[in-house]
């Protein structure tokens, strides 16, 4: 691992109007991490991973890109997403194209590769995500899990230095949960830094090397996950845990 | 003139049948131009209402987007608020008493259908655009497209699917309302009809013709704009792209036949 941390975030907080929902937030990833954050609803774990996206904006607090401070005003944020990808729960497939649409788009439009290039590459990932021979279809045709295979393979198209899951696999039934799960655990074997939201207590112990775990917009607790699983120290993880360990 | 309302009809369409088509080909001109103007207006506009603005953007585009929001709101319910009729007489006539602008007839009715048109269209693409699921927006957002790039090539296609059924519906209105240009003196298919009825004074074998003419036109526009819609659908089912013979019976697969990929 090495000690140049990719990302930082520092005494990082959301409010939505009087509702705190993130309070002094401190955690860091470095490359080829794969940081679990888990928690009960309401915790405030999709809000930090919109955080670290943009797609929410930090009330206080700086996220450090690199050496840029991206929750400043004055940065990119197209730029800045285009390096860091995400997964949604709900896939958030463009409905008005296909399936190879929906991996080449982004590579034309921003990253200005030619169709060609950018076929090959959504080609190579869609062969990883086993989606390959679905190329023609359109969203409404696909399952869900299919549907979140591609949505992966759509953000690996990019290219991104950082992937971020929000509940992947929350919208789908425990068949397709698998099929999710197996190509995700594929990514973390080749190194692929991953910061996932997830209630799949399992996966996050077998497949992260850290993992946070969120109660009432602070960071309870963070470590191990021999160390989180095995001997939780704060009282709200025992009694989180117990309730997915003991069920 | 023959004594039977059938004789009659072959009698007035033999003599009229050219000012009949003449005046049926400007109506479908003015409604055609006008619809396709006022959705380019309506598109602008209803582009220009959903630019998102937050409170951290520089004042000056803050002030001036509340500035151009409020010119094409006052636009929207001026021209949705008041009749067609009304706006005609007070711009072709008006424009010429007052400030001595002389525009041709034909400029007049194409300005005024498309204006009113890309009022009503301005908030039917509003509509649509917000219409759109959010997520589709985060989606295009994630990878880094701007809001341009994510409006052009994710949201105002699925906006435009939407609201075909009502630019439909805009230009059938639009060809029978083209009737009240009559009033500023355009020779569309009413004024014609009201001419060779006043002439022959046969109101009711003139404007039967005269309303199977305008179902004809409306009804074909109608079908055409479905067959349209169907076509943006795309096909119903996909091909499996692979090479594994044992795909061939699974019932996803067209064996004969050219293979082709949309894009």
């Amino acid at each position: 691992m090495s000690e140049q941390a990719l990302l930082k975030v520092r005494h990082l907080s959301k409010t939505f109007g009087k509702n705190v929902v993130l309070r002094d937030i401190d955690f860091e990833v470095h490359p080829g991490d794969v940081t679990c954050i888990i928690g009960a609803s309401g915790s405030g774990k999709s809000t930090l991973l919109r955080c670290m996206n943009l797609l929410e904006t930090p009330t206080t607090g700086e996220i450090m890109y690199h050496d840029t401070d991206i929750a400043s005003a004055k940065i990119n944020a197209p730029d800045y997403r285009a390096k860091v990808g995400m997964v949604f729960q709900n896939f958030n497939l463009f409905n008005n194209m296909t399936v190879l649409g929906n991996c080449m788009v982004g590579q034309v439009k921003v990253l200005k590769k030619d169709k060609e290039t950018a076929r090959k590459s959504a080609m190579n990932y869609l062969e990883k995500v086993g989606m390959a021979p679905y190329i023609n279809a359109r969203p409404r045709q696909l399952s869900g899990g299919q549907k979140q295979r591609v949505a992966i393979a759509r953000a690996l198209a990019m290219e991104p230095e950082l992937l971020l899951f929000d509940e992947p696999t929350s919208a789908l039934d425990p068949q397709m949960v698998g099929e999710v799960l197996s190509v995700m655990r594929t990514l973390a074997k080749e190194g692929l830094t991953m910061i996932i939201v997830t209630h799949e207590m399992a996966f996050a112990r077998d497949v992260s090397n850290h993992v946070v775990f969120m109660a009432n917009g602070v960071i309870a607790e963070e470590g191990k996950p021999e160390q989180i699983f095995g001997n939780p120290q704060n009282p709200l993880t025992k009694d989180f845990l117990s309730r997915f360990m003991n069920g | 003139m023959p004594e039977d309302f059938g004789g009659r009809i072959v009698y007035i369409l033999q003599r009229y049948a050219p000012s009949f088509a003449a005046g049926a080909g400007r109506t479908m001109i003015i409604a055609l131009v006008g619809t396709l103007i006022g959705c380019i207006i309506g598109f602008l506009v209803g582009i220009i209402q959903t630019i998102p603005v937050s409170p951290k953007d520089h004042p000056v585009k803050r002030v001036g987007m509340w500035i151009v929001r409020l010119i094409l709101n006052i636009y929207v319910e001026v021209f949705r608020g008041t009749p067609m009729m009304c706006q005609a007489m007070f711009i072709y006539f008006g424009s010429a008493a007052v400030f001595n602008i002389n525009m041709s007839m034909w400029f007049a009715a194409f300005f005024i259908v498309s204006i009113n048109t890309g009022a009503y269209m301005a908030e039917t693409v509003r509509g649509g655009v917000l219409s759109i699921d959010p997520g589709q927006t985060e989606g295009a957002k994630a990878i880094g497209m701007t809001h341009v790039q994510t409006m052009m090539n994710v949201i105002l296609p699925q906006a435009l699917r939407n609201i075909m059924p009502q630019i439909g519906n805009n230009l059938i209105i639009n060809i029978k309302d083209t009737c009240v240009l009559s009033i500023i003196g355009v020779v569309e298919l009413f004024y014609t009809t009201k001419g060779i009825a006043g002439a022959l004074y046969t109101y009711f074998e003139a404007f039967t013709i005269t309303m199977v003419i305008y179902f004809v036109l409306t009804f074909t526009c109608s079908r055409i704009l479905r067959f349209w819609e169907s076509k943006m659908d795309g096909a119903d089912n996909y091909d499996l792209a692979t090479t594994d013979t044992l795909a061939h019976t699974s019932g996803m697969y067209r064996y004969s036949g050219d293979k082709k990929e949309e894009n």
